[in-house]
């Protein structure tokens, strides 16, 4: 990765900012920095990459459906609180 | 004010979010599937008071992890102090980096899916310190913003970023610890 170029953010900010990047939680100008930096630098737009690839596995992972008899007892439950109608 | 005919309408559609949260806490599905029963009923008689057109997801979510955090955390808590000082940035990454080559005429992205499986996934999130643990899972599994985690965990934002951090950390450390077991990733420590 090289050193910071004169103007905008360098390798070093990119990875700092990485996750407040991916999370959303950067100012639109400070997000543009990044994004111009990300732009014409390959190595840190692989490890960008990396890093949302791998939060996708990680919530597909984590996944589950609802066992349908779940859904039923809460529904039941509810019922038994007042009328909420027919499932 | 909000009525509590239409809760069932507006609140169940959020139901195999508020299941995969419960059984990453709870780690087992019959207290998982107890929390979010508990987490419905106190919802829909608390409903007259939730505020439409704010944010039934995240309220719903508040009241799952304070009826967790009182009713089914573990009785002994495990320290919270998990050693993260040798784990930097891009950790998983510059360790998985080679693997590249390996996998050659596959993407990078089909590269990571499918490096670990769905339970190497799901043990390495439950492996989490309880803190780090839920941070992680309204960040990373259900999208919420850190201001959004503030309000549901009731802590600072800079206390949510801080665990957050951890957390990803000491998560890519247990992820590089199940690939290493398995053989995938040479030994790069040296």
């Amino acid at each position: 990765m090289h050193e910071g170029h004169a103007e905008g953010a360098d390798c070093r900010e990119a990875v700092e900012r990485l996750y407040f990047f991916l999370d959303g939680e950067l100012t639109i100008e400070r997000r543009a920095v990044i994004q111009r930096h990300l732009d014409e630098c390959s190595d840190c737009i692989e490890a960008y990459e990396f890093e949302v690839e791998l939060r996708t596995a990680i919530a597909r992972g984590c996944r589950e459906s609802v066992p349908d008899a779940l859904r039923l007892r809460v529904y039941n439950a509810l019922n038994g609180e007042g009328t909420i109608g027919p499932i | 004010m909000a009525d509590q005919a239409t809760f069932a309408d507006q609140a169940m559609e959020f139901m195999p979010s508020l299941y995969t949260a419960a059984l990453r806490m709870t780690r087992n599905a019959a207290d998982a599937e107890d929390l979010v029963q508990e987490t419905y009923l106190k919802a829909y008689r608390a409903f007259g008071g939730f505020q439409q057109g704010t944010n039934l997801k995240a309220w719903l979510y508040k009241i799952l992890t304070n009826t967790f955090i009182n009713a089914y955390r573990s009785k002994k808590r495990r320290p919270e102090q998990t050693e993260l000082d040798d784990v930097e940035d891009l950790y998983l990454y510059r360790r998985l980096g080679g693997l590249e080559a390996a996998a050659a005429g596959r993407s990078a992205e089909e590269e990571v899916l499918d490096l670990f499986t769905e339970s190497e996934i799901k043990e390495a999130i439950e492996a989490l310190p309880e803190q780090f643990r839920m941070a992680v899972l309204l960040a990373d599994v259900e999208g919420f913003s850190y201001k959004e985690i503030a309000d549901i965990l009731d802590i600072p934002i800079g206390t949510v970023m801080s665990r957050l951090h951890r957390g990803r950390k000491a998560l890519q450390k247990t992820l590089y610890e199940f690939g290493r077991s398995r053989g995938l990733v040479g030994d790069r420590d040296a």
